[in-house]
């Protein structure tokens, strides 16, 4: 689709332009009349949503490193001097930290569309992977972010994740000293979480680069997941797609203002308006509500497989949980893509949603009676539902007969 | 089909070629190794790797905490009852077999010196609490007895015994 071209430059200097660096052709060609489905639904708007998400966060993030001072001694602070002192601070700040939840509301809605309608089946693979990357950095960049207020939940919650790497057997205490420094967290992991902070936001920005890129060499997959096969078939991007997306973000901006205007906190955690304290754990560490499906999985498992002792072998699990995701396009063959056209595996997905949020919740619950044993259970259908139910559906299932074009399916449901 | 002339010109080719490549790439290792080794604990962090505590302060029953390279350690002054419960244990009792000798110095069996964190994932446990006496880590909860040896919960080690030594009989040197 990329190498038809609709631009012919109106003026002189247009023409002159177009010979030398042909950015308006560019622009005109996949930001305005690139051709897309006619038939995607809203869920189809949280890729915007979430690139606007991207640029909340760099914006935000910029004005707050300007005021912010990473010093085990003065982070604390800098961080209320921002919030009380600082000119309109208080909602920068605000916006910023909500900003971060936001953000992973918008990418888990967006990667669950894609496992619903078969987003990363042939040709977008590459897609899916990138965005699953996108997805990694993100984690990665929103834990060192967590702990630049340098609260208790920071320092702890860095002690525990960077705890992780002591796991890897013979090497893991030198790479965990590596990592933080030192052999406590302390000033030097702050400084280096600091300057990662601010430089991943934009390698994120590379890979979404890449990532729309990909998207436009096959175009958008649809709710159907019926290839686009003429022209009616799709709309221009603009000003049919740009409209929808915008006002799928004013619709996103509403809870989003509503949490940095009346409960910029609720998201956070109380223990983290106490200064970091080497000396005291707090009782019941916690990390933000976005990492806790992982982090059931990491403590889910208690028990040693073989030589694969209990900490080794939650960290395994963790990091497989997110590494499995990669493979998904080959471990689910089934040649059709949207979910709807799939009788039996609609079930399971919605199953897979459920135990999503349920591996959600148990995180933040103790580690004690029968949570653990949910834990277990949860974790288990999260990596059954990717490594035993995709690929065997693909093999029994009899998928409902598939519409034969996107017009065919949006004209019959006009007739019903 | 090559003859055999082409062959060898080939191959002396292939020679400087794979040559200029391995000394290229030694090259890039040697530069890219200083920015990672950046990464590692620094002299002033280093500095921090030896002290000396007096212990002499703490009366029978009671522990503190103090710093040793950014970790803290707890210090306890066991009581008999203590010392002598550790020593009951079997061996087959423990999850990281240890006897209680091996944990303290000989001739000072009522100071026990551990690094206060949890070995599962680094918290600090509580004292005088658990089941065993010892310390509980409310983290995830891992049980030490009066010895500081794991007894229950996902800790995988009893809780490390740092370098250290007696100089006299209450100053102790850390590291």
């Amino acid at each position: 689709m990329s190498e038809h071209s609709t631009y012919t430059p109106g003026t002189a200097v247009e023409k002159w332009l177009d010979d030398r660096l042909p950015v308006i052709r560019f622009a005109k060609e996949h930001l305005m009349d690139f051709p897309t489905p006619k038939n995607l639904n809203y869920w189809w708007t949280f890729g915007a949503i979430l690139v606007m998400c991207l640029g909340v966060q760099i914006v935000t993030g910029v004005i707050l490193a300007m005021h912010y001072t990473p010093h085990v001694d003065l982070a604390f602070n800098a961080v209320e001097h921002i919030r009380r002192d600082v000119n309109g601070g208080r909602i920068i700040q605000a916006t910023h930290a909500v900003g971060a939840s936001m953000f992973f509301v918008a990418l888990y809605i967006h990667m669950f569309r894609g496992l619903f309608y078969g987003s990363y089946k042939a040709p977008r693979e590459i897609i899916w992977i990138l965005g699953v990357l996108i997805f990694i950095l993100t984690v990665a960049t929103a834990f060192m972010g967590y702990i630049l207020p340098w609260g208790q939940m920071s320092f702890w919650g860095a002690t525990v994740i960077s705890n992780i790497f002591s796991a890897i057997p013979v090497v893991g205490e030198n790479i965990k000293q590596l990592v933080l420094g030192g052999f406590a967290v302390g000033n030097p992991t702050l400084n280096r979480f600091f300057s990662l902070h601010y430089l991943l936001p934009f390698v994120i920005a590379a890979i979404v680069g890449l990532h729309i890129w990909a998207l436009h060499v096959p175009g958008n997959n649809n709710p159907i997941g019926v290839e686009v096969k003429e022209s009616r078939d799709t709309v221009p991007f603009h000003p049919y797609y740009t409209m929808k997306d915008l006002f799928a973000m004013v619709l996103f901006m509403i809870p989003f203002a509503w949490f940095v205007f009346f409960a910029p906190d609720i998201l956070g955690h109380p223990d983290n308006y106490i200064m970091a304290n080497s000396q005291v754990t707090p009782a019941h560490i916690v990390p933000e509500w976005y990492l806790l499906p992982f982090y059931t999985i990491l403590r889910a498992i208690d028990f040693n497989v073989l030589f694969i002792d209990s900490k080794l072998g939650g960290v395994i699990a963790m990091g497989g949980a997110l590494v499995m995701l990669l493979i998904v396009p080959w471990l689910d063959t089934s040649k059709v893509r949207s979910g709807t056209f799939r009788p039996l595996f609609k079930w399971f997905f919605a199953l897979f949603a459920i135990n999503f949020v349920a591996l959600t919740y148990l995180g933040a619950q103790p580690a004690e009676g029968i949570y653990t044993v949910l834990a277990k259970v949860c974790t288990a259908y999260y990596f059954l539902y990717f490594l035993v139910i995709l690929p065997v559906l693909s093999r029994i299932e009899t998928p409902k007969p598939l519409p034969t074009s996107i017009s065919e399916s949006v004209l019959g449901k006009a007739h019903a | 089909m090559a003859t055999q002339a082409e062959h060898s010109s080939t191959n002396r080719r292939d020679f400087l070629y794979v040559a200029t490549g391995a000394v290229g790439a030694v090259g890039a290792a040697a530069v890219v190794w200083p920015l990672i080794n950046q990464l590692n604990p620094d002299a002033s962090t280093l500095a921090l790797a030896s002290i000396e505590f007096d212990v002499s302060a703490i009366p029978e029953g009671q522990s503190v905490t103090i710093m040793w390279r950014g970790l803290p350690v707890f210090v306890r002054h066991r009581t008999t009852a203590e010392i002598e419960e550790a020593r009951a244990v079997p061996l087959s009792d423990l999850k990281d077999p240890e006897t209680d000798a091996q944990r303290i110095k000989e001739g000072h069996d009522q100071w026990l010196v551990m690094i206060a964190n949890c070995t599962h994932l680094g918290c600090i446990p509580v004292g005088e609490a658990g089941d065993f006496d010892g310390w509980f880590c409310p983290c995830h909860g891992s049980h030490y007895d009066s010895a500081g040896r794991i007894r229950r919960g996902p800790a995988p080690k009893n809780l490390v015994v740092p370098p250290y030594e007696f100089v006299s009989d209450t100053l102790i040197q850390i590291g």
